[in-house]
């Protein structure tokens, strides 16, 4: 059984007990356990259950490569699945559940497909429910779905923050263990900037647990005195419990910040996202061991042999009391030193190697310990949990010559260097044959904006294993990372660390090699997704021979751990059922972030209140005060209508409308965008940026202007006013603002830097109201004594006057048909305007209306609206604008686009109006049909409603709509065919359904 | 003028930085050839400053003047005084080529103030070297915070100042309150 030592755990404060709950199971650890260590020491072995067969799964690793043992953390709104228990530090309170079983972790229904396994292959979804081919959508997927996957999703609310940090440096070292601790040091006397990263709260890495002497000193004091160094600096910070999770191009790199996982609901973010911009990116990012491949290496008690260590090293807790050691490699004898040095059995150790290991498997031995060489494992035996090996010899077929009993294993396959975020940006591997693992290749690093290699691998993750070598290593990227970043890298020689003898590795990716059928189906690869040696085997004899068509077809590598611990084991396996070289099959493609990140962390502050920026005008407080029903427009909010108590929207709407007609409105136009265009050539502009002539436009006055894109289309359309000889006031839709001057500023600056004409988006300058009804020269006479006669203040004209104290800009528009004034103020004294005119309208019973009732009351005059008549394809010519596009101009924006045979062809569809003849409303969208049925069978369509509404003024539906000939066929009627099936029939009107003669604008 | 008020009339909030609302703050975009001394010489005159190299402010008293874009100045000055002071520059530039407008209703502004951790809660939200060295008083910067348009820059070393669009003040503000609630020290550059 697992359990806690009496000694040891140099992690622990074993003063401070820690309670927590496993599937509602009360159990304790210690201050400084993992949550993976705290279930070790409390004998919880299995963890969960597979992926696809559902069998017991145990603790495999003791870092973020581990596959199994994910948890569903936490409860309630900070419930979280699929967390890894092995990177998740124990807290007072800790709730965790475990995953992919019913009903219970002991007892699973859904195990019921271990026995059925062999039916079960690789692409055994793709293969059994082809056929018939609509059943995999509704009848097959959605079963499937259901009886797989891994955690389950939060159902409420998270309730914490994220933040993000933007990080220049000139060096990011990733990994805070020995090698990248050292690269740091070096860089860092260099004088450069200096960023480490280590993933988890502690710094040194597993070195500790390994041993050795640096510069005389044992590897922990040393790891203590260059921590202390480099916290002196001015120019390092160490950031623990944060990750380097992804490299992207031109050194920018992410770094995952764990502020409060391990003190939930503490004040403060939870995740911080760094978001680095580096010159150079060490990599210090280490290795992780390999399992072997034999039957039963899934059992829960199997384990990666460093792990073993590890957590009788760092927490005091043993695996086993018996552990059998199996390795290729002789990094797995101190394992086995480790534990007889805490006192635990090791029956035994196997060597797959026939000439056995190297001076540690002499120390071994030296302590008693049995080793055989040239032998494997055949089998694990145990149900739920290890209970002995069968043993055999590597080079047969795994006839069993011995059963020793033990209740866990500790595999060495050997080591692969982390290289995912040398790969992340493109950096390539070299097959190194002598150690058996990819490593960087250093002439072919991912490049920066300068042609030049931005990542620099340091220590075990560029394949330098052993101390001495990798912390000389390590010292000369932390070196090279500095001078490239334009620092001078000082001359102290790198520290010196006793070399060790080895034992050269020998690659075993089957155990024994000839392992028949019945045990490749019980030798895992993948263990997150349930994969086998013999699923890629089969993947291989039905024609995959790429490596990453072969990882979709059996899944190997693709679940929530990426296959930390299955892609060089699989790629192994697959090169040899081809007869291929490794370095030939090659690796799949690493994508960050190397272990998930929280999707809220990538959100950061972008997430409740401050999901997307809200443009409110100056008056958006009254109007919330008044009952306003907010539309989004653009990212402004404006009032769609007012409801009273009571009311429901189309109530409000026509209240609004008849009080508009019939006295007085008020409409906050803010939203309108505002663009000065003032030079010596902005005449000259404006004729090139509207489709009117509108350099013959007096001081004083206005006109309404259309604004196409290069291609002619109809973008935006406002009402302009000439300020002075030099200066054009021009307004834009509300969303089309930013737009607008875009686009005037890109035809200034690249194409007529010459002219001598500067623009000024004063959209928010400007709080605008549009006074509109009968009443509105009254309501407005009684704020000035300025002359805002018939006479002194024409229709399309403006003048400034003063309301009160406030200064005005008064324009004499009508975009709702009515008498109406638009009032532009500063923005801060808005507010104070919109008051005034509620009190001053208060005789007539003012309103205010909203963007709907606007709407509307355009439509009764026929006018466009861009976004409805318009929609990108809709030409001016379209809506029967031919009055507002000169024909005395020599050019402007859309001119010769608008010349093509297709922009003046007689079938364009053109606007009208439209009436129902039964009174009701069009749909919106709806589209008429004509005679005959298109090559793909459907109706032929002839037009289609653009905008619709019911009219209060009217009191029936009016529309307008695009329709072939339109203009041509006044009187007709067409049969629009709605959703249902059933079709409307309207008659083609002119489109101006109120005051065709336009009288009510003059008062 | 008295009814002028400001996006959030001077809101403020304390965290481990406190936010406030700057109120009325009068500004006006001055576009122009800067290489002219006609334009140097009335943006000066009106701001009391030295002319601002690219990427600078430069601030006297209750105005200053900051380089906004090769051919573009933002000049700050008490709010009443805005309407006047763009007469003066017209007058100041007529015949010459350029673009004169009050802005001040247009933005709002923040003050950030707390000594040196302003550094880290605008680093959290704009993408720009903010560290001590890379990032001084006498610096502007146009950037975006989040995910809208702002301008920052240091008035000293303990504060730090944003312009951002007056209609998304709200936001903003909520962003830099947000940014500087306790718990959220990150300690980097300091």
């Amino acid at each position: 059984m697992s359990t806690r030592l009496a000694k040891g755990g140099r992690r622990l404060d074993r003063s401070r007990k820690i309670e927590f709950t496993f599937n509602g199971k009360r159990l304790a650890g210690h201050a400084g356990d993992t949550l993976a260590s705290a279930l070790l020491a409390n004998d919880q072995v299995m963890v969960g259950r597979s992926f696809k067969y559902h069998r017991p799964r145990g603790i495999v690793a003791s870092g973020a490569e581990e596959p199994n043992a994910l948890v569903g953390l936490g409860e309630g709104p900070r419930f979280e699945p699929n967390q890894r228990t092995t990177t998740t530090e124990l807290f007072d309170g800790l709730t965790c559940v475990s995953q992919n079983h019913w009903p219970s972790l002991e007892f699973d229904v859904g195990a019921l497909n271990d026995s059925l396994a062999r039916f079960f292959p690789a692409g055994f979804y793709y293969k059994t429910f082809l056929f018939p081919r609509p059943f995999w959508k509704h009848v097959y997927e959605p079963v499937i779905r259901q009886s797989a996957g891994l955690g389950k999703a939060p159902k409420d609310l998270d309730p914490d923050r994220y933040e993000h940090f933007h990080a220049y440096v000139d060096v990011l070292v990733v990994g805070g263990g020995l090698a990248g601790l050292q690269a740091a040091r070096a860089a860092g006397q260099a004088g450069a900037r200096v960023l480490v990263l280590e993933q988890t709260p502690h710094w040194g890495g597993r070195a500790p647990v390994d041993g050795g002497t640096v510069d005389g000193k044992p590897v922990e004091d040393f790891i203590a005195d260059t921590l202390s160094e480099l916290e002196a600096m001015d120019n390092v910070t160490l950031r623990a419990r944060t990750m380097g999770a992804a490299v992207y191009d031109h050194g920018y790199a992410l770094g995952y910040e764990r502020v409060a996982d391990h003190a939930p609901g503490a004040e403060g973010p939870r995740h911080r996202l760094w978001r680095i911009r580096a010159g150079r990116i060490v990599t210090a990012t280490g290795a992780i061991e390999r399992p072997l491949s034999f039957a039963g290496n899934d059992l829960p008690g199997v384990m990666l042999a460093s792990a073993v260590r590890d957590y009788v090293v760092d927490y005091g807790v043993s695996a086993g009391d018996r552990t059998v050691v199996v390795t290729n490699n002789d990094d797995a004898y101190r394992t086995a030193i480790t534990l007889k040095q805490a006192g635990l059995e090791v029956p035994l150790i196997l060597d797959a190697r026939a000439g056995g290991g190297g001076p540690l498997a002499e120390a071994a031995r030296g302590m008693g310990i049995r080793v055989e060489n040239g032998k494997g494992i055949a089998k694990v035996k145990g149900r739920k949990r290890v209970e002995g090996v069968a043993i055999c010899a590597q080079a047969g077929e795994g006839a069993v010559l011995e059963e020793v009993a033990c209740d866990a294993v500790a595999m060495s396959g050997g080591w692969s260097p982390v290289v995912h975020l040398w790969s992340h940006c493109g950096g390539k591997l070299t097959w190194d044959t002598g150690q058996a693992l990819f490593r960087p290749d250093p002439e072919r690093a991912p490049t920066g904006a300068d042609g030049a290699g931005f990542v620099l691998a340091a220590g075990a993750a560029n394949g330098a294993l052993d101390l001495a070598g990798g912390l000389a290593d390590a010292d000369a990227a932390g070196k090279a990372a500095a001078k490239q970043a334009g620092h001078a890298p000082g001359r102290k020689a790198a520290p010196k660390a006793e070399t060790e003898e080895a034992a050269p590795i020998e690659p075993v990716w089957l155990m024994p090699q000839g392992a028949g059928p019945a045990l490749r189906m019980k030798a895992w690869l993948d263990y997150q997704n349930d994969v086998k040696v013999s699923d890629v085997q089969l993947a291989a004899r039905e024609g995959y021979t790429s490596v990453e068509h072969t990882k979709r077809y059996t899944t190997l590598g693709m679940a929530t751990d990426q296959g930390k611990l299955s892609n060089i084991n699989g790629l192994a396996t697959l090169a040899g059922a081809l007869g291929e070289e490794i370095p030939n099959v090659g690796t799949t493609t690493f994508r960050p972030p190397y272990t998930p990140i929280s999707m809220a962390s990538i959100a950061g502050d972008a997430r409740g209140r401050t999901f997307q920026p809200i443009r409110r005008t100056p008056m958006h407080d009254r109007h919330e005060a008044n009952g306003a029903y907010w539309e989004p427009v653009g990212h402004w909010r404006r009032p769609y209508c007012y409801l009273r108590d009571g009311e429901s929207v189309e109530d409000a709407l026509t209240r609004e409308i008849n009080q508009t007609r019939a006295s007085l409105g008020l409409l906050d136009a803010s939203t309108l965008g505002k663009i000065i265009v003032k030079g010596p050539d902005a005449g000259r502009f404006m004729d090139m940026m509207y489709t009117n002539m509108m350099s013959t436009l007096k001081p004083g006055r206005c006109r309404y202007g259309l604004m196409c894109s290069e291609n002619g289309f109809l973008m935006d359309d406002g009402v302009v006013a000439r300020l002075d000889e030099d200066t054009f006031l021009c307004h834009t839709t509300s969303g089309g603002a930013d737009r607008v001057h875009g686009h005037m500023e890109e035809w200034l600056q690249t194409e007529w830097w010459d002219w001598q004409v500067y623009t000024a988006n004063l959209t928010e300058q400007y709080a605008q109201v549009g006074v509109v009804g009968p009443k509105s020269r009254e309501t407005l006479q009684k704020l000035t004594d300025d002359d805002i006669s018939a006479e002194a203040l024409t229709f399309m004209g403006w003048t400034e006057i003063d309301l009160r104290g406030i200064p005005a800009r008064v324009f004499r528009i009508a975009f709702a048909g009515e008498l109406s004034f638009e009032l532009a103020v500063p923005a801060n004294q808005g507010r104070a305007l919109w008051d005034m005119l509620m009190e001053a309208g208060a005789e007539f019973n003012v309103m205010p209306y909203g963007t709907e009732a606007m709407h509307v009351m355009r439509a009764e005059k026929g006018f466009i609206m861009i976004g409805d008549e318009t929609d990108g394809t809709v030409i001016p010519q379209d809506l029967n604008l031919h009055w507002a596009i000169s024909k005395k101009k020599d050019d402007y924006i859309g001119k010769r686009a608008q010349a093509r045979s297709h922009m003046t062809s007689p079938d364009r569809w053109r606007l009208v109006g439209l009436e129902t003849l039964d009174g009701s409303v069009l749909p919106d969208g709806i589209y008429a049909v004509g005679e005959g049925t298109n090559a793909n069978g459907q109706r032929n369509m002839i037009g289609r409603v653009t905008s619709t509404y019911h009219s209060p003024t009217l009191g029936r539906g009016i529309a307008m709509g695009l329709v072939k000939h339109g203009p041509e066929r006044m009187g007709e009627v067409l049969e629009f065919g709605k959703t249902d099936g059933t079709f409307v029939k309207a008659r083609i009107v002119e489109p101006v359904f109120y005051d065709k003669d336009g009288e009510k604008q003059n008062g | 003028m008295a009814k002028a008020v400001s996006a959030l009339d001077g809101a403020s909030h304390d965290g481990y930085v406190r936010v406030e609302e700057a109120g009325l703050q009068g500004m006006i975009t001055l576009r122009g050839d800067l290489s002219l001394d006609a334009v140097r010489a009335a943006a000066t005159t009106a701001s009391g400053t030295e002319m601002p190299g690219t990427r600078e402010i430069r601030a006297a008293e209750d105005r200053a003047l900051a380089w906004m874009s090769p051919d573009e100045l933002l000049l700050m000055l008490p709010y009443e005084e805005a309407p006047e002071t763009v007469q003066q520059l017209q007058d100041a530039l007529a015949g010459t080529h350029h673009l004169a407008v009050n802005v001040s209703d247009a933005r709002a502004m923040f003050r950030l103030s707390g000594g040196p951790p302003v550094r880290e809660v605008a680093a959290k939200l704009c993408p720009v070297d903010l560290a001590p060295g890379r990032f001084e008083p006498g610096e502007f910067r146009r950037t975006r915070l989040a995910q809208v348009a702002a301008a920052i820059w240091m008035p000293d070393a303990q504060s730090l100042q944003v312009i951002c669009f007056r209609s998304v003040a709200g936001y903003v503000h909520d962003l830099l309150c947000d940014a500087a609630a306790p718990g959220g020290e990150v300690g980097y550059l300091v």
